[in-house]
């Protein structure tokens, strides 16, 4: 197997224009993101994706859509005060991503980590586009963003979205696209904006390549088909490092839920 | 959306004045006395100031404190700020038919944030949503004169404004030379790329208010009334 190893790593490239003061050359980590919508199941999914990429031994960072410590505060303040605009809401996402960019995912690369990034700048592009920014506009503004090695999407239809919001954490004001469909009742508000974020999605997994995972079987189906994408990528070289030793599929993965208590 | 951007006209009734120079020009004295002029004529005028918006104040001032600020961060914040202030100070009175003054634009950010690294195209691109102003002065001083004007007015040079966290030199007034000559060097070059109007900033406060005025009794005829 480690014959297979390729001795020229593909290089490192950024989205748009990129951070000329950055040099990201022979980053040896691999960058793997989960797209899809609210309630798809994505945090469920990565956990079990990072348990078992740490059981084989391999490190791994989690980042967070608009958690970074610079501005993960503002965010929330401002969409509690309803003063933002598509401008101000993108422009925010883009400091927020760009701190965690250069403080925590290039970092991680340059140490050899997996870096499951949950959600990345193509929710921003869906948001934005939904809400009327200019496509061009917002591509342009993530143009700083490291190119992925795995886009993994998360897919299901908006009733099954629906289903599983109100039976976790109920709607949200911002998840219901409330904000976009203003005095409409939040349920036909979740369809009808989740719906067009769909749609939006469809697009861009075409633009960007996305790997399209159906999210409506059981949950340990699902982890099966991701882990079966990951693995590829980890183990042919299509990240910057090929690995040694790719991590193998389980077939005690039914065991490994139960005792998660998923 | 389409943005029409910095290279075509703005269609709003209202007139918008720029203010542009490194810091210690003196533009920021300029604008004030532009602002009594208009408000002694009656006209009802604006003022809006860089980097004053309430939306990213705390987030700037920990990024800054904590030196966690990178130079796209930097850049994007700025932008932020640009466009909470555009969105409630700038396009609304330009709408209304008033001039609106506005002490450092768009051009603050391509002069700057391209001396720290970012890609001038990029940082144009993330104003693309900024309107052309209808006149924009830009203050040219020495950075020798710059200097010596912040050091009598405040003595401490600031972190940002030397450059600092570029790590250029550890002297803060070394780091202020290094970095403002960069910083002039791309005035220039958005002076010619934009149209600015370029104003000898060396030249005593009064003679350059009459020359600003000057400039505008021309730029704003039809409006002024005159």
């Amino acid at each position: 197997m480690s014959e297979t190893k390729r001795t020229t790593i593909p290089p490192r490239t950024y989205i748009g224009r990129g951070l000329p003061y950055n040099n990201i050359e022979g980053l040896p980590g691999w960058l793997i993101v989960l797209e899809g919508s609210d309630s798809v199941g994505r945090t469920t999914q990565l956990q079990l994706l990072r348990n078992w990429l740490e059981v084989k031994g391999y490190g791994v960072v989690e980042t967070d859509w608009t958690a970074s410590p610079l501005v993960a505060s503002t965010i929330d303040l401002a969409k509690e005060g309803h003063t933002m605009n598509v401008l101000t809401f993108n422009l925010l996402y883009a400091t927020d991503f760009a701190d965690r960019l250069e403080h925590e995912i290039i970092p991680a690369l340059k140490a050899g980590f997996v870096v499951l990034s949950d959600r990345y700048i193509y929710t921003a592009f869906a948001r934005a586009i939904v809400r009327g920014a200019d496509g061009e506009w917002i591509r342009n503004l993530f143009g700083f963003a490291l190119q992925p090695d795995l886009v993994l999407y998360l897919k299901a239809d908006a009733k099954t979205l629906v289903k599983r919001a109100l039976l976790s954490t109920g709607l949200d004001y911002w998840e219901a696209g409330l904000d976009h469909n203003p005095g409409m009742d939040p349920y036909d508000s979740f369809l009808d904006y989740q719906s067009k974020l769909l749609k939006q999605y469809d697009l861009l997994a075409k633009e960007f390549g996305f790997v399209t995972v159906d999210a409506r079987p059981a949950i340990a189906t699902v982890q099966r088909n991701l882990r079966r994408h990951v693995q590829r990528v980890l183990a042919d070289g299509l990240g910057h490092r090929p690995g040694d030793e790719p991590p193998a599929q389980d077939d005690d993965l039914d065991e490994e839920l139960s005792s998660a208590g998923v | 959306m389409n943005y029409t951007g910095l290279y075509e006209p703005h269609p709003y009734p209202g007139k918008l004045i720029v203010v542009e120079g490194i810091d210690g020009s003196g533009k920021t004295t300029q604008a004030l006395l532009l602002h009594k002029w208009l408000q002694a004529a009656n006209l009802p005028v604006f003022f809006t100031e860089w980097n004053s918006s309430p939306l990213v104040r705390s987030a700037t001032k920990a990024g800054k404190k904590e030196n966690r600020l990178t130079p796209t961060t930097f850049s994007l914040l700025h932008a932020t700020d640009f466009a909470d202030r555009l969105t409630y100070h700038i396009i609304p009175p330009l709408k209304a038919g008033m001039i609106v003054i506005a002490d450092r634009y768009a051009y603050t950010a391509f002069a700057r944030d391209t001396a720290r690294g970012v890609d001038p195209k990029w940082v144009r691109e993330v104003y693309a949503m900024a309107p052309r102003p209808d006149v924009a002065f830009y203050f040219k001083v020495s950075v020798q004169s710059s200097l010596r004007r912040l050091k009598n007015a405040r003595a401490k040079i600031k972190f940002y404004e030397a450059g600092m966290d570029l790590g250029l030199c550890s002297d803060p007034d070394e780091s202020f030379i290094l970095f403002q000559s960069r910083v002039l060097a791309e005035y220039d070059k958005i002076s010619e790329e934009f149209g600015l109007h370029v104003m000898d900033a060396e030249l005593p406060m009064d003679e350059q208010q009459r020359e600003v005025r000057r400039v505008l009794e021309a730029e704003l005829q039809g409006y002024l009334g005159n």
